[in-house]
C-alpha cells in the first residue's frame, strides 16, 4: 500500500517536475540566505557572509541531485547513462557493429521462422470453428488414408451420428472452352453442403444449395476469386452467365471470397457440384473422394472415429467384394493440412533457436571482453566516487540499447527473410500451403519478437552488471589485479566458447544430416533415365473423340508428328508419369491361385508401346507392349519386379493371367513381359507392384507425353506443345515440365532443399560465430599473457613450446565442445529422423567429417594469436609491464 | 566518499521528526533548531537535510507548505503528519533500546 502511494507521489511529481525544482531552488536559496544574515548578524562583512554561506551549505548541485534522486525516477541519470553509451558506442564502433550484427541475424532468423511456424501451425485455419472440421476417408492395409467411395459416401452420411454434416470433395479437370481454343483448367467437384459446411460464404452469388449435387440437376458452378479476377476480368455480372467446360454449359451462380483457399485442391478454378456419377462411381469400388466433417457438439474425434470404424465394418461385411478391409479414418482437418511441414518447421524454428542461442553467447562474450578492457576505466570511475549501483546501471544501459539496436535491426532481418523464403516456395506447392499467405509480422510474431528482444536485453545488460560485482573495483588500478582478473575471464570465456562450439557442431552435424538426406533422396534408384525427358499432360475434348478407334487413332498420330520432330527420338503416351504417387491403383486376382477377397492393391498404368521404351525401363523378362497390341486382341500387360517378386515368388510370371476380383472375363489380361522397378511414386516412397496396361486396348481421354531427345530436352518443351496442337488444335495442353525440374519441383524434394539450405545457412553462421569467440577468447588469453610468455622465452623456452601452449589451450577448448556438441547432434538428429531419409542419426561419416571441419577451422583460427605469441620479443615483453 | 559522520547512522529522520513536534518549521529552522538543542553538538548538513525532507515527504510522514516568515520572506515549513507522529514514536522506541543495548555492552565491558 504505502508503496503504491509512493509510486503515485513519484508519478504526479513526474509530471510537475519544473515546479519540484523550483520550489527546492527557491528554499536552498531562503537557506543560503538565511545563513548569510546570521553571518551578518554575527558581525561578518555581507561579502564574507555570502561565502561563508556558500560555503556552509555545500555543493548545491549535488543536494540538488541527490533530492532528484529520492523523488524522481532517475530519468535524469538515464538520460545521461544513455548520452554516454552512445559515445562508448561510437567511439568503438567495431565492437558495436559486430554486436548489432550478430544479434540481429540471430533474432532475424528465428523470428521469421517462427512467423512461419505460427502461419502453419498457431494460427486456425481460415474456416468457421475449424477446430470442429474433420478429414474423413477410408483407410486400408497399404493407404492408412485413401478416397471414399461415392456409394460408401452415401451410407456414412446415412448413417453416421457423429458429424452434424458430413461432405466430400474430389479433383477434377475439365477442358474450358476460351476464345483461343480449349484451355484444361483444374477443378474441385463436391457436394452440396461442403462450402456452408467448411464456414464460407460467396462473395457474390450464392453457394450450392441443399440438393443441387444429386444426379440430373441443372450444371451450375462456383468460381475461385482467382479465376474471377483473371479470367473474367472480375465482372460482377459474371452470375448467371454461362461457362462452357468440356463441351457442356454451366452457369456461375457465386464467386468464393478472396481469402477462401482449401489446400487439398488448392489449385481448383472451377468449383462444381457432383451430380451425375462417373463412369467410375458406379462402383462401390472407385474410390475418388475425400470427405470433411464438422463434428456435433460433444462429440470428440475419436468417438467419431470409433463410429465411423463401426460403419465400415458393417459395409464390409455387407459389401464385401469391394468393402473388405475397407476401414475409416477420421482426423482434424488441420493436421491434413499441416501435418507435413510440422517436423520441418520445428526442426528449423529449433536450429534458428541454436543460432540465436549462439549469436547471444557471442554478444555477451564481446560484452565481456569490452568490460575486461574498460577495468581501469571502472576503476577510476570508482575511485572518483561512482557507487558500484551506478556503474552497473552505466554498463547496463549499454547492453540495453545494444540490445535495442539490434533488435530493431533483427525484426528487419526477418521481414526480410519472410519474403525471401515466401518466395522460394513454388506457386504449385503455395497452392497446398495456404497459410503462406498469413505470414508476416502480426500480433503472435511481434509478441514472440518482443520476448526475444526482452531476454537478449537481459542477457546483455546482466552479462557485464555480473561481471562487475565479481570484481573488486579498486583491483583494476593497481596491477596486482590483472592476473586475477583475466583469470577469471579466461574461465567463463572458455565455457562460454565450449557452449559455443557445441551448438555449432549441433547444427552443422543438422545440415550434414538434412545434405546427405537430400543427396540420397536425389540419387534413388528411379529405375529409368530421368535425363533427356520432356513430358506434357493432354487432354483429348470429348465430341471429338467418343470411341476408343478414334483415340487410339489420335495417339497413333501424335506418336508420328512427336517422333519427326527433330532432336526426338522416342515417343511415349501414359495416363500418369512416374515420381507423382503411389495412386490410380487397380485391385488384382491372379488366375488360379487362391483368393480370399484381400485387396492385392498395386499401381495401374495406360501406356502406349511406345512409353516404357521411352523411359529406358530395363526389359527383365518376356517382350515389351506392341502396337499389336489392341482391342482386338486379349489384354496383355508387363509387370514390374516387385510385382513379380510378391505375386510371382520363384515362378516365371510369363503368361499367368491376372483380373479383378470376380475374374469378370473383361478383366483377365495376360503377362508379356517383367520391367524393372519404375518410381511411380515420390522420391522417399517406397516401390509398389505394379501393372502397365496396353493403352490401346482402352485408351483414356487424359494423358500424359513423355518424348526422350537427344539434345536439351527443355528446348524441346515449346515445340512439343506446338506439334500436339498441329495433330488437332483443340487437344488441351498443359504442365509442360522436363522430368528432372519435376522431380526437383516435388514437394519432397523441395522441403528437403528448402530445410537443407536453411539449416545449411544457420550452420555456416554458427561455425563462423563459433570459431570467432574461440578466437576471442584465445587472443585475449594471449594478450594477458604476454609477459609470462616473454619470461618463458627469456628463460630459454623455444617457439615450438610456445605454439604447444597456445594450441594446447585451443585444443582443450575444441575437444571438449566436439565431444559435447556431438553428443547433443546424435540426440538431437534422433529428434527430427522422420525428416532423414536413407541416413542414421548416428551417421559416421557426418559426424566425423563435422569434428574434423569445425576442428580445422578452430585450430587455424587460434593459430593467428599463437602465432603472435610465438613472435614475442622477450625483451619488449618484459619491458612493457 | 568519506563523510565525516557526524550523526549517528539513521537518526537524521528522526531528528527531524521531533524537531517538527514542537511546530513547524522550515528548513533552515530545522538545521538551526538541531544545532541549538544540542548545544552545537550536532550539525545537520545541507547536504543530508533537504534529500532527508525529500524522502520524508515521500513517506508521508511530513507535509510542506509556503508560508510567511515573522521577517515576511516565503519559506516552506514543513509539518508533521500523523503518520509522521505514529512513525517518531516507533523510532524512539528502536532508539531507546538501542541505547540501553549499547550502553549495557559497554558497562560490562567497564566492571570486567
Amino acid at each position: 500500500m504505502n508503496s503504491i502511494s509512493r509510486f503515485l507521489k513519484k508519478l504526479a511529481l513526474l509530471f510537475r517536475r519544473r515546479r519540484f525544482r523550483a520550489e527546492l531552488e527557491d528554499e536552498m536559496a531562503f537557506h543560503r540566505e538565511q545563513a548569510e544574515r546570521e553571518f551578518i548578524a554575527g558581525g561578518m562583512k555581507p561579502e564574507a557572509a555570502r561565502y561563508a554561506a556558500m560555503r556552509q551549505f555545500g555543493n548545491a548541485a549535488r543536494v540538488k541531485e541527490k533530492s532528484y534522486e529520492v523523488m524522481g525516477f532517475r530519468l535524469e541519470t538515464v538520460a545521461q547513462d544513455l548520452r554516454f553509451a552512445l559515445r562508448q558506442l561510437r567511439k568503438n564502433s567495431g565492437f558495436a557493429l559486430t554486436a548489432i550484427v550478430i544479434l540481429a541475424l540471430g533474432m532475424g532468423a528465428s523470428v521469421a521462422i517462427f512467423a512461419f511456424v505460427d502461419a502453419a501451425l498457431l494460427e486456425p485455419l481460415p474456416y468457421f470453428a475449424p477446430d470442429r472440421l474433420m478429414d474423413v476417408a477410408e483407410n486400408s492395409a497399404m493407404f492408412p488414408r485413401s478416397n471414399l467411395s461415392r456409394e460408401d459416401y452415401d451410407d456414412w452420411k446415412r448413417l453416421n451420428r457423429s458429424f452434424g454434416s458430413l461432405q466430400v470433395y474430389g479433383g477434377t479437370g475439365y477442358l474450358l472452352r476460351t476464345p483461343s481454343g480449349p484451355v484444361p483448367v483444374p477443378a474441385g467437384r463436391v457436394s452440396d453442403g461442403f462450402f456452408s459446411t467448411l464456414g464460407v460464404k460467396p462473395m457474390l452469388g450464392r453457394g450450392f444449395l441443399p440438393g443441387e449435387d444429386r444426379p440430373g440437376q441443372p450444371k451450375i458452378l462456383i468460381l475461385s476469386y482467382g479465376t474471377w479476377l483473371t479470367r473474367y476480368g472480375g465482372r460482377r455480372d459474371i452470375v448467371g452467365q454461362a461457362v462452357n467446360l468440356n463441351e457442356d454449359s454451366y452457369t456461375v451462380v457465386g464467386v468464393l471470397p478472396r481469402e477462401f483457399s482449401f489446400a487439398p485442391r488448392g489449385n481448383a478454378e472451377f468449383w462444381v457440384p457432383l451430380l451425375d456419377k462417373n463412369g467410375c462411381e458406379v462402383r462401390r469400388s472407385c474410390h475418388n473422394l475425400f470427405g470433411v466433417g464438422r463434428l456435433r457438439d460433444g462429440v470428440t474425434p475419436a468417438a467419431a472415429f470409433q463410429e465411423m470404424k463401426g460403419i465400415a465394418a458393417q459395409l464390409a461385411v455387407e459389401y464385401p467384394g469391394s468393402n473388405q478391409g475397407q476401414g475409416a479414418s477420421v482426423t482434424p482437418l488441420s493436421e491434413l493440412i499441416v501435418g507435413q511441414v510440422r517436423p520441418i518447421l520445428f526442426t528449423l524454428l529449433s536450429a534458428a533457436g541454436l543460432l540465436l542461442l549462439i549469436a547471444c553467447v557471442n554478444v555477451a562474450s564481446l560484452l565481456l571482453v569490452r568490460s575486461e578492457v574498460r577495468r581501469r576505466e571502472i576503476a577510476v570511475r570508482g575511485a572518483l566516487g561512482a557507487t558500484r549501483v551506478r556503474l552497473a546501471r552505466q554498463f547496463a544501459t549499454e547492453g540495453l540499447l545494444l540490445a535495442a539496436v539490434g533488435s530493431s535491426a533483427g525484426i528487419l532481418v526477418a521481414a526480410w527473410m519472410m519474403t525471401t523464403l515466401r518466395r522460394l516456395v513454388p506457386k504449385s506447392m503455395a497452392d497446398g500451403m495456404p497459410f503462406l499467405n498469413d505470414v508476416g509480422l502480426n500480433a503472435h510474431t511481434a509478441v514472440f519478437a518482443g520476448a526475444i528482444a526482452l531476454l537478449a536485453a537481459l542477457l546483455m545488460a546482466a552479462t557485464p552488471v555480473l561481471r562487475l560485482s565479481f570484481q573488486d573495483i579498486r583491483d583494476g588500478l593497481g596491477d596486482g589485479g590483472r592476473v586475477a582478473a583475466g583469470r577469471f575471464w579466461r574461465r567463463v570465456g572458455a565455457n562460454l566458447v565450449v557452449v559455443e562450439l557445441s551448438v555449432a557442431v549441433v547444427l552443422l552435424v543438422g545440415a550434414g544430416l538434412l545434405g546427405k538426406s537430400f543427396y540420397r533422396l536425389l540419387h534413388v534408384e528411379n529405375g529409368f533415365d530421368t535425363t533427356h525427358l520432356a513430358t506434357v499432360q493432354m487432354a483429348a475434348p470429348g465430341s471429338g473423340y467418343s470411341t476408343k478407334e478414334k483415340k487410339v487413332a489420335l495417339f497413333r498420330a501424335i506418336d508420328r508428328r512427336l517422333s519427326n520432330l527433330p532432336g526426338v527420338q522416342s515417343v511415349g503416351i501414359t495416363s500418369d508419369l512416374p515420381m507423382q504417387c503411389n495412386c490410380d491403383t487397380d485391385w488384382i486376382r491372379i488366375v488360379g491361385k487362391p483368393f480370399h477377397g484381400e485387396h492385392n492393391e498395386v499401381n495401374s498404368r495406360d501406356v502406349s508401346p511406345g512409353y516404357l521404351p521411352t523411359l529406358k525401363a530395363h526389359l527383365l523378362r518376356g517382350r515389351m507392349l506392341t502396337e499389336d497390341d489392341d482391342a482386338s486382341k486379349s489384354q496383355k500387360i508387363v509387370i514390374n519386379q516387385a510385382f513379380a517378386e510378391k505375386y510371382f515368388a520363384g515362378e516365371d510370371p510369363i503368361g499367368q493371367k491376372v483380373g479383378n476380383g470376380n475374374l469378370d472375363d473383361r478383366s483377365i489380361r495376360e503377362i508379356v513381359g517383367v520391367v524393372g522397378n519404375v518410381r511411380e511414386g515420390g522420391l522417399d516412397s517406397e516401390i509398389w507392384p505394379a501393372e502397365y496396361q496396353a493403352m490401346y486396348y482402352d485408351p483414356d481421354s487424359f494423358v500424359a507425353v513423355a518424348v526422350r531427345t537427344t539434345q536439351d530436352e527443355k528446348a524441346v518443351l515449346p515445340a512439343l506443345v506446338k506439334a500436339l496442337h498441329e495433330v488437332d488444335a483443340n487437344l488441351g495442353t498443359y504442365g509442360e515440365i522436363t522430368m528432372t525440374d519435376q522431380i526437383e519441383t516435388t514437394q519432397t524434394a523441395l522441403l528437403h532443399r528448402l530445410s537443407t539450405w536453411l539449416v545449411a545457412c544457420f550452420a555456416a553462421l554458427a561455425l563462423i560465430l563459433g570459431v570467432v569467440g574461440l578466437y576471442g577468447v584465445i587472443a585475449y588469453s594471449v594478450s594477458q599473457r604476454t609477459r609470462e610468455i616473454g619470461v618463458r622465452m627469456a628463460l630459454g623456452a623455444q617457439r615450438s613450446s610456445v605454439y604447444q601452449l597456445v594450441l594446447g589451450e585451443a585444443g582443450r577448448l575444441i575437444a571438449v565442445g566436439v565431444v559435447v556438441g556431438l553428443a547433443a547432434a546424435v540426440g538431437a538428429a534422433t529428434l527430427m529422423r522422420k525428416l532423414l531419409f536413407g541416413v542414421q542419426a548416428w551417421d559416421a561419416g557426418t559426424l566425423l567429417g563435422v569434428a574434423v571441419v569445425l576442428g580445422a577451422s578452430a585450430l587455424l583460427a587460434s593459430y593467428i594469436p599463437a602465432r603472435r605469441a610465438a613472435s614475442v620479443n622477450p625483451t619488449e615483453a618484459l619491458r612493457a609491464e | 566518499m568519506a563523510r565525516k559522520p557526524d550523526l549517528l547512522p539513521g537518526t537524521l529522520d528522526m531528528l527531524i521528526l521531533r524537531t517538527l513536534q514542537r511546530a513547524p518549521l522550515h528548513g533552515y529552522g530545522i538545521a538551526l533548531q538541531i544545532k541549538r538543542l544540542s548545544d552545537d553538538v550536532l550539525t545537520v548538513e545541507e547536504g543530508s537535510l533537504y534529500p532527508a525532507l525529500q524522502r520524508l515527504l515521500l513517506q508521508g510522514w511530513v507535509k510542506a507548505e509556503w508560508k510567511m516568515t515573522e521577517t515576511n520572506r516565503r519559506a516552506r515549513f514543513y509539518t508533521l503528519t500523523a503518520a509522521g507522529r505514529k512513525q517518531l514514536g516507533v523510532e524512539l522506541t528502536q532508539f531507546e533500546q538501542m541505547i540501553e543495548a549499547i550502553g549495557r555492552v559497554l558497562r560490562d565491558v567497564q566492571e570486567a
